[in-house]
């Protein structure tokens, strides 16, 4: 005989959900967020000025709309609108790039040292500990000086760098799980570790993996700036908001506009995504009502 | 205490040693050498230039060299300032960056425990939002951004403020660098701040001291700040490395003679020795401050025991 209860069962998801909706903050840093993606994936469409292309007659001229030059021109009589949202474009992907890589490296590590326990998740512990003791900005440098600016490198060392924390949590996440009794019937069934690891550690443990990526993508985006920023990072003709705004400060007493609005594009990301993050931790907390 | 400071200071052995190792094999294994230049250097001229920085001698031997030299203090010649040994280099600069990152650090802590109080102390009103936004906003806007902005208001337009430079360290040119430097860790410890405190003004010992009497202000102050700059203590040695290299950026843009600057340029200059020994150089930096933060928080915390 079938017994139902009479109020319908609300899910883990959709309380988060619920969660997420009441905090107004977190929509809307969402919506913005939504919007620059937007502006820099569709926004060259409406906009069709090549970021490269020198307009003689408008030499760092001041924002206009009439004149065809909405943020104003570079030094070098480049639109400013078209290489913000090129360089966005760059910005954002390599945020997302390297954070899919920390997620990747941190989510193996993570979880085979939590499954495996006893000494090979000590020495892989401790390896994570070391290496989270030393300065990485600077180790990131280092791989740049030594091994010249490419974009595929600052994807690579940026996501190398990045982790370490999505390991430790994903190993915390595993330690609990792996007591549950469907890993117990699992290993019952015959299944080998390796697959226990991919079919059921590493989808249950998703939930705060997804929140720490979120809040890893603007250290990530932070990071490649600041890189571009000290002229190590993208290189031209490529362009980033770091590579941006390491322009506009150095005519930022002639040209403010050249400062002001790739600053005011990566301030803005970088705050949404902060807002984001939170929100969903937030939301994902089950000890909130 | 004293066996495990000792301990933690052997514990923090292995950690400088792959930093050095890892920097050190990393710049060898970098295609092209430090003297390929766009000029052509006979083969006679650099040869002699590779026996003169002992890049002549097997890859082993250069490193235990290197390693060596580290443990005695000694970081190498600087590859690109001809006259300047690394150690050198780095003892000219350490004493802007140590007079900025230490007003920076002191600063921040003492700005953040403050706003994070207010904030936790007026939880839920306009003014506790209005500070955590703006915790929100310090953290996530980059230094980067922060120092022009500041540097262009107070600089440029005002006019108050020296735009940039050092000015053998008079306050006037302290004033824009340490604020900028600072501004991402009092937000930091704000927030840590207003979360301890939230915590603790809920526990049992804080009902216990209202109860039998306490001053609101005794109770703050002697009961709950305590336990609640904990996490704050513990977040000074990050918050070391985030000054480290906020300092890296404040000093390039506003053109400060420290230990960051040399950085950048010894970077933009394909400078190897220089690089590696500023990493090697901040990387016993951060070790070290890590191990003190460690230390103070077992004489805060009377629960933590050394064994």
């Amino acid at each position: 005989m079938e017994v139902r209860s009479a109020v319908a069962g609300r899910s883990p998801g959709a309380d988060a959900w619920r969660r997420l909706r009441r905090n107004r903050a977190a929509l809307t840093a969402g919506a913005v967020l939504a919007a620059i993606a937007a502006a820099c994936l569709l926004g060259p469409l409406l906009h069709p000025v090549p970021p490269g292309e020198v307009f003689w007659d408008a030499i760092q001229s001041p924002p206009d709309i009439a004149a065809g030059h909405p943020f104003g021109t570079d030094a070098n009589g480049r639109d400013i609108l078209a290489r913000t949202l090129h360089g966005g474009r760059v910005s954002l992907a390599v945020g997302l790039a390297a954070t899919l890589v920390s997620l990747v490296i941190g989510v193996a590590w993570g979880s085979v040292a939590g499954y495996a326990g006893g000494r090979v998740d000590a020495v892989m512990m401790r390896i994570v500990d070391v290496l989270y003791a030393l300065p990485f900005m600077f180790f990131v440098i280092l791989l740049m000086v030594f091994f010249g600016r490419n974009i595929l490198l600052i994807f690579v060392a940026i996501g190398a760098v990045a982790w370490l924390d999505m390991a430790r949590i994903v190993r915390g996440q595993t330690l609990s799980i792996k007591r549950l009794p469907y890993i117990e019937a699992a290993r019952a069934g015959g299944l080998g570790s390796a697959a226990i690891i991919r079919r059921h550690v590493v989808p249950n443990a998703l939930g705060p993996v997804v929140v720490y990526a979120t809040l890893t993508v603007p250290k990530v985006i932070l990071l490649e700036s600041l890189l571009s920023f000290l002229g190590l990072g993208v290189r031209e003709p490529a362009t980033s908001w770091g590579v941006l705004i390491g322009d506009g400060v150095a005519n930022m007493e002639r040209a403010p506009w050249m400062l002001v609005f790739p600053a005011g594009f990566l301030a803005a990301t970088l705050f949404c995504l902060n807002f984001l993050g939170d929100g969903l931790r937030d939301a994902l907390d089950p000890r909130d009502p | 205490m004293l066996t495990y400071a000792v301990r933690r200071l052997f514990g923090a052995v292995p950690t400088l040693f792959v930093i050095v190792t890892l920097a050190f094999f990393m710049m060898r294994l970098a295609p092209g050498g430090p003297f390929d230049g766009e000029r052509m250097v006979p083969a006679e001229i650099e040869a002699n230039l590779l026996r003169a920085y002992e890049l002549d001698r097997p890859l082993l031997a250069q490193y235990a060299a290197y390693l060596g030299g580290v443990l005695t203090g000694d970081l190498g010649p600087s590859f690109k300032y001809k006259d300047f040994s690394v150690g050198e280099l780095i003892r000219n600069g350490l004493p802007v960056s140590l007079r900025i990152g230490g007003i920076a650090i002191v600063g921040a802590a003492l700005a953040g425990a403050t706003l994070g109080s207010i904030a936790a102390l007026r939880r839920n009103t306009v003014l506790d939002r209005a500070l955590m936004t703006g915790a929100i906003a310090g953290v996530a806007v980059p230094t980067f951004v922060v120092a022009p902005f500041l540097s262009l208001v107070f600089g440029v337009y005002l006019a108050w403020l020296p735009v940039a430079g050092w000015g053998d360290g008079q306050w006037r040119h302290l004033v824009l660098p340490v604020v900028a430097l600072a501004l991402p860790q009092v937000a930091y410890v704000a927030r840590l701040t207003r979360a301890g405190l939230i915590e603790i003004l809920r526990s049992d010992f804080i009902r216990t001291a209202r109860a039998k009497g306490l001053p609101e202000r005794a109770v703050l102050f002697r009961h709950a700040l305590r336990g609640a700059l904990l996490p704050v203590v513990s977040y000074l040695g990050p918050a070391t490395a985030g000054i480290l290299t906020g300092s890296v950026v404040i000093e390039q843009i506003f053109g400060l003679p420290g230990i960051g600057r040399h950085f950048v340029q010894g970077a933009l200059n394909r400078d190897y020795t220089l690089v590696m020994g500023v990493v090697v150089f901040y990387g016993a930096l951060i070790i070290l401050f890590n191990l003190v933060v460690d230390l103070l928080y077992g004489a805060l915390d009377p629960r933590v025991r050394y064994d």
